[in-house]
């Protein structure tokens, strides 16, 4: 009885926020670790990306709700997330014609890249301000719960209790049909091989007649459309404050980094890395512990780090990274 | 960078003298004119210089790791909150009952935390075994929050009401200058042992990261600086404007102006932090003239312009960067140092990346990496066009949507002129960096 109140208390609050987290962060470092792939830099302006389509999304959301339209159980921002994706897609490419393509012509060296991304960064950053505002925002509507305290209490008459948010479940859902349909789409389809190659070797692919324009519109639109989805269900979640974009910008590098950059299935893999160890490390242990051993009383919370830290610990993976397999776990490109 | 580097022309010779002029010009309309642009009071001005001199100082340390060594550090606010810490920590007086309270155990686990960290990375390095690294790591880390945990608890108790802090050493805050170079040095240190030598991103991912850190630690960790509670009152190097007011002699003198006492205290008192600055400013310019000059300063163009051409020639370049990284964070550590000493309260709520890290570059990108004089140029200019753009900003929008109609979509447009800013600092950048990417004054 004790070790299932331990397993409800811990999947309460460690195994499904970390998942949803995790699931949130692995879209967000497909997205960096595509654009990596193929354009060959870190974009900083990613977290901003998805910043402003969520901004978008909510934008959206609001007018369908004052239209009356609702999606049922689900979120509005369902909805509205297409034509968001499409609206963000459209910002992206404009940043590639405007920004990006110049220096790709001229070769320049990779960190020229990403002091644009920075520019760009801080221009998306005033369109989400100017769109939205600096303020704090919930969008989530329809169902709250697939499973409430109360309703699992009295299932299962445990006095501990197991919620699962509709959001949270909804971020996995999706994610996972997300992640399904960009490998299928990147192993099964023409366009989805092309771009492969070109990741692998750029000269080869374009000898073998791949256009290169072609893979980087491609490539955008994808990482709009990934940045969107991760913002949105973050939003969902959490809560939309555009500050908070930017700061997500170090989780989703290291899990990048971790998975090895330009390595999609290292994206997902170190997305989840990341969200369990960090919500693992700030997670107050004491009554996992207390009911395992009733007989230990530790003298605190048992918490290794404070929340406020939570970014220290996408740090310091990052790091332990860097110091001992620079290219990742999964070998990504060279160092 | 630019990737061709010539002679300039002799035309360009009175380029920056002219510059700099224009820039003069607008600080004294700023200071003298008083209409819907320039707000007329010296006050005003000279605030709006100091800044843009402390700023300046941040570019120079900046333009050392990116105009010298093409390094770019994405942490700059976590730099300058690091040298933000030594005024707190060294000029502060002693806090009463803080010392006897934890002090001897706190540093004991500061002590243990980095001797954890020492022997992990000796036992890496003698055993190769990850199973006795992890041991030693949790051993210490038991250790640390053993130590760390009462004497933490220990310190905010005493007296939380105006302390709750360690306090400082009630040494002179000139001194804490200094000694915030050498804290920033130390994170960089750190940070670039790791990070050097690696892919140039990611440098910029880990800066990006230690940045967020910095900050963090400062908001919450209470017995440091009374995080988010705010350290007031930090000992300051010149004058009080009070103490002005009240001696008579100053009275007198600036009646013969023909300025009131109050308007006048102001302006001595910005004056003297001016000329305390200018000081540091123009030392720590010689200093990185003479070396770029020197033979170091020629090895390290050749780094960056050619790495593996330099590193045939036998030279170490991630040795060589390191050594200027570490130098470009000690010169942002005294500019955070004294940004603190300046405003007289650590704030650490108001270390925004985007105003201290993201800001800071375009001053360097837009005054012409590479070129101290730029770095200073480009900071001066670009901060008093982010300060006045608070003015110019909505009173554009408003001439702008003057012909339209009061509705909400123009309440909305005026409302978020602020963010404008922004926009208009990423439009700055995206120009420079395309169009002239060196800068308003080009490295010779």
């Amino acid at each position: 009885m004790d070790i299932l109140n331990a397993l409800v208390v811990f999947l309460n609050f460690v195994f499904i926020p970390a998942a949803a987290y995790g699931a949130q962060l692995a879209l967000g470092a497909l997205g960096v670790t595509l654009i990596y792939g193929i354009l060959r830099f870190s974009n900083f302006a990613h977290g901003d990306t998805m910043a402003f389509g969520t901004a978008i999304v909510i934008l959206l959301t609001w007018g369908l709700q004052a239209l009356g339209i609702s999606a049922g159980p689900l979120p509005t921002a369902l909805i509205a997330l297409p034509l968001g994706i499409a609206l963000t897609a459209l910002l992206v490419l404009g940043t590639d014609r405007a920004v990006y393509r110049f220096y790709r012509r001229q070769k320049a060296a990779p960190i020229i890249l990403v002091m644009a991304s920075v520019g760009v960064m801080f221009v998306m950053n005033g369109l989400t301000r100017l769109l939205i505002g600096v303020d704090e925002y919930r969008f989530d509507d329809g169902a709250r719960f697939i499973i409430d305290v109360r309703t699992f209490r009295e299932m299962t008459g445990l006095p501990e209790g197991l919620a699962l948010r509709s959001t949270q479940a909804l971020t996995l859902v999706v994610a996972i049909l997300v992640m399904i349909a960009l490998f299928w789409f990147l192993n099964r389809t023409k366009s989805g091989k092309a771009m492969r190659a070109y990741s692998d070797n750029e000269d080869l692919a374009l000898l073998s007649g791949i256009d290169p324009e072609r893979v980087v519109r491609l490539t955008w639109i994808i990482a709009a459309g990934l940045a969107t989805i991760a913002g949105t269900l973050y939003g969902l979640d959490k809560s939309f404050k555009a500050f908070n974009y930017f700061q997500i910008l170090l989780p989703i590098f290291a899990a990048a980094i971790v998975g090895g950059l330009g390595n999609p299935l290292g994206a997902i893999a170190g997305g989840f890395l990341v969200a369990f160890s960090e919500v693992a490390v700030t997670y107050p242990w004491v009554r996992v512990v207390g009911y395992l051993a009733p007989w230990y009383e530790p003298g605190g919370l048992m918490q290794l780090l404070g929340t406020e830290y939570k970014f220290a610990v996408s740090f310091v993976i990052l790091i332990i990274v860097l110091l001992f397999r620079p290219t990742g776990l999964f070998r990504g490109k060279s160092v | 960078m630019a990737t061709n580097r010539q002679a300039t022309a002799s035309s360009s010779r009175w380029r920056a003298p002219i510059l700099f002029a224009i820039l003069a010009i607008l600080f004294v309309l700023e200071g003298t004119v008083r209409n819907s642009m320039f707000s007329g009071s010296w006050n005003t001005s000279l605030a709006i210089l100091n800044m843009g001199l402390l700023s300046a100082i941040t570019a120079l340390g900046v333009n050392m790791q990116w105009g010298y060594a093409g390094l770019f550090n994405v942490g700059v606010v976590g730099f300058l909150a690091m040298g933000a810490l030594a005024p707190v920590l060294v000029a502060l007086p002693p806090v009463e009952g803080a010392w006897a309270a934890g002090g001897p155990r706190l540093l004991l686990a500061l002590a243990v935390g980095l001797g954890t960290l020492a022997l992990a990375k000796l036992a890496w390095t003698r055993t190769r075994s990850g199973i006795i690294v992890v041991i030693v790591l949790i051993a210490g880390f038991v250790t640390y929050r053993w130590l760390f945990d009462p004497a933490v608890i220990a310190i905010e108790g005493n007296n939380p009401a105006r302390h709750g802090n360690i306090g400082g050493l009630g040494m002179p805050v000139l001194l804490s200058w200094v000694v915030g170079g050498v804290f920033a040095a130390a994170a960089a240190w750190g940070i670039g042992k790791v990070a050097l030598g690696l892919r140039s991103d990611y440098l910029a991912i880990a800066t990006l990261g230690i940045g967020e850190i910095i900050v963090a630690v400062l908001r919450n960790e209470d017995w440091l600086a009374r995080g988010v509670k705010n350290i007031t009152s930090i000992p300051r190097p010149v004058a009080s404007e009070v103490a002005l007011q009240r001696n008579p002699d100053f009275v007198d003198f600036a009646a013969r102006w023909g300025f009131p006492a109050a308007e006048a205290s102001g302006i001595w008192v910005k004056l003297s932090y001016m000329s305390l600055f200018l000081v540091v400013l123009l030392v720590i310019i010689l200093l990185a003239e003479l070396a770029l000059k020197s033979p170091w300063g020629r090895m390290m163009r050749a780094i960056r312009d050619n790495e593996t051409a330099a590193e045939a020639m036998g030279k170490d370049v991630t040795r060589r960067h390191l050594q200027v990284f570490i130098l470009g964070s000690a010169v942002i550590g005294v500019a955070g140092a004294m940004m603190v000493t300046l405003d007289g309260l650590l704030a650490p709520t108001s270390y925004n990346p985007l105003r201290y890290t993201f800001l800071i570059w375009v001053m360097v990108i837009v005054g012409g990496s590479g070129n101290n004089w730029g770095a200073v140029l480009g900071a001066v200019t670009i901060w008093f066009l982010w300060i006045k753009a608070e003015v110019w900003g909505p009173a554009l929008i408003a001439l702008l949507t003057g012909p339209l109609p009061d509705s909400a979509f123009k309440a909305h447009l005026l409302d978020s002129a602020p963010h404008m800013r922004f926009i208009a600092m990423g439009l700055v950048l995206l120009l420079v960096l395309r169009f002239a990417p060196r800068g308003l004054l080009p490295e010779k």
